[in-house]
């Protein structure tokens, strides 16, 4: 101890050298990809022919000319709001009924945990097949009930919540995570509520909520970034329910129906690997990235406890 | 099924306060509340806990139908047609993408944890200038979408390295520290007692023999979470075999090849439900006897600090 508290470069050295996988990996897998995504938004760039500077060109392109952009951008923010909020409100009430539970909680546990594992992919095609109008059981069942059931993954107006439902079936971690802040929360509160004579609202309002709010400020804000992302199921659940017979790779219209299920993630992809226009794909990535980030700056600024425990 | 309790915050005592036991008619009102709590609580949570489970039940039951029926809407088979899980392995290519999901998740996971924790050790227990900022940069590698980097990562791995319709440019970089895992190692490293690798050094065990000896085996639970994550992360990836391997059917993954087994078998709704209850078993199968490392890797990411 005493040997290396003398010789400080011998302590950084072997900061650095611990550190040095990590560091290159940040600098060739983050670092230097980011600042060639700036390069490429400047560039016309087909992947074939040298890329050739054009000024402002794409970014005027995808603000202003580009006719899938401001549906792209209106599905993600609307997934981000809507998906982000009731997987909160979700997550935080299955979390409130499993600390109620007394009797088999390992069961119900996994019960509620296991969709979250599903394979996306896997998740989604099960979902257009249980959704599916016609003969997908959910409408079956509804319509034993005397509900006429909406054509969900094939309306522009219900596609969107048909993901939803999906990605609220697979709530399983927010579960896990709500559920361990809520019986992190001091015993000894509850009791002096009680002694005031608080009722089960009165005791949720100021007793729990306080204290759990960090924890739902990391869900939303994780949430946030998780949906800015959102790409696998959008896009699986378009292709399937538009029927098209043709495998991965290929190119259909995107967002099935009606744009109504595109993301900006879905956009950046057939820019850059479908339409070979990479200058527009590396805008549409900065967008993205710009939104991230300013919600990651939050993350950090408040207290979250992503940064906590420093020392 | 049930669960083995594990992550001490999960099993602590229930929260609800004990009053010492009373009797006469304000008592029995209590138990009367009592009782009506308790089957209130479990009716909502058997309701919830059935919407959670059937649509697997639904997937099964389709998956043994006969192709007619499962275009029928019908939610019961009239007859179990089990030979249809035969029917897609014998589908060309299915097992080979299994055997690339394998690789995939494999190495990746390898990689991947013997890459996180040297970087984990030293963003937890060294005391250096710029740790901060390398928490920030870290923390931030984990926010980044992965569109946002993909072109000319694509472009690099296309051209300068002719890798693309494999899936190395995906295993790759996992030797190299995944964010997400290094954030969540360093998280559980935090809660090591400093005096455990004092006493090492203080018994002339070197840094490494250190990390090796005395860490390593202490941090048993959160490398086993990170393992489990970065497997099921590279097991269910859609988004990175599609950008590499999507040029060479040879290369592709399950989670890849799903879609298009489906696409491939047009009205074929049992054999596609087959096809994705295999793809899902794994995950499940792993997640039953690993749920302990499971919910400790999520309790971790969002509670402790």
């Amino acid at each position: 101890m005493a040997l290396t508290l003398s010789r400080p470069a011998r302590r950084r050295l072997r900061t650095l050298g611990f550190l040095s996988p990590w560091l290159i990996g940040f600098s060739v897998f983050f670092a230097y990809p980011l600042l060639a995504t700036v390069y490429f938004s400047f560039m016309h760039y087909n992947q074939i022919k040298e890329p050739a500077f054009v000024g402002l060109r794409n970014w005027k392109y995808v603000f202003q000319d580009m006719p899938l952009f401001g549906p792209a951008l209106w599905n993600t923010l609307w997934l981000v709001v809507v998906m982000v909020a009731l997987r909160v409100v979700f997550g935080l009430s299955l979390g409130l009924l499993v600390t109620k539970i007394k009797s088999g909680v390992g069961l119900f546990r996994t019960a509620f945990y296991l969709p979250y594992l599903a394979p996306p992919v896997a998740a989604t095609v099960a979902f257009v097949f249980l959704l599916n109008p016609g003969t997908g059981p959910v409408n079956e069942i509804l319509s034993k009930v005397g509900i006429d059931g909406p054509n969900w993954f094939n309306d522009p107006t219900w596609a969107k919540q048909s993901l939803v439902l999906l990605s609220l079936w697979g709530i399983g971690d927010l579960m896990v995570i709500f559920m361990a802040a809520l019986l992190d929360v001091p015993t000894e509160q509850y009791e002096a509520a009680e002694l005031d004579g608080a009722g089960a609202w009165a005791k949720f309002r100021y007793v729990t909520w306080p204290s759990i709010t960090p924890i739902v400020m990391f869900a939303v804000v994780t949430g946030v970034v998780q949906t800015m992302q959102y790409y696998t199921q959008a896009l699986v659940a378009g292709k399937l329910a538009s029927g098209v017979s043709i495998g991965p790779g290929s190119v259909i219209q995107p967002g099935y129906p009606d744009h109504s299920t595109l993301t900006v993630p879905q956009l950046v992809y057939s820019m850059g690997f479908q339409n070979f226009n990479t200058g527009a794909a590396c805008v549409l990535s900065l967008v993205l990235f710009a939104i991230a980030m300013a919600v990651t700056m939050l993350l950090m600024r408040k207290r979250s406890g992503l940064l906590a425990a420093e020392d | 099924m049930t669960t083995t309790h594990t992550n001490p915050a999960l099993t602590a005592p229930r929260t609800t306060p004990r009053t010492a036991p009373a009797r006469g008619p304000a008592a029995s009102r209590a138990r009367r509340k009592r009782v009506l709590h308790w089957i209130a609580v479990h009716s909502i949570a058997i309701a919830v806990a059935l919407l959670f489970v059937l649509p697997f039940v639904f997937v099964f039951l389709t998956s043994v139908m006969s192709d007619d029926q499962a275009m029928s809407g019908d939610l019961w088979p009239d007859s179990w047609h089990w030979e249809n899980y035969r029917t897609v392995f014998r589908t060309e290519g299915f097992l080979d993408w299994w055997k690339n999901s394998l690789l995939y998740a494999g190495l990746g996971t390898l990689f991947t944890v013997c890459s996180a924790i040297p970087a984990a050790y030293a963003l937890a227990k060294f005391r250096f200038r710029g740790r901060r900022t390398a928490m920030i940069l870290v923390i931030s590698t984990m926010m980044l979408p992965p569109q946002v980097v993909v072109i000319p990562m694509y472009l690099v791995w296309a051209q300068q390295f002719h890798l693309s319709g494999t899936l190395w440019p995906l295993i790759i970089p996992m030797a190299f520290g995944d964010a997400y895992s290094i954030f969540l190692l360093r998280q559980f490293l935090l809660t090591i007692p400093k005096e455990y690798i004092e006493s090492a050094k203080v018994d002339g065990c070197g840094e490494l023999r250190t990390l090796l000896r005395i860490v390593v085996p202490m941090a048993k639970p959160g490398i086993a979470a990170i393992a489990l994550f970065q497997f099921f992360y590279c097991w269910n990836d859609y988004f990175g075999p599609q950008i590499y391997a999507a040029q060479n059917p040879a290369s592709w993954t399950l989670s890849y090849g799903l879609e298009s087994f489906k696409s491939a078998h047009m009205v074929n709704w049992n054999l596609t439900m087959a096809a994705t209850l295999l793809v899902m078993a794994p995950v499940c199968l792993v997640f039953f006897f690993a749920q302990k490392a499971f919910v400790e890797g999520v309790t971790l990411t969002g509670v402790k600090g």
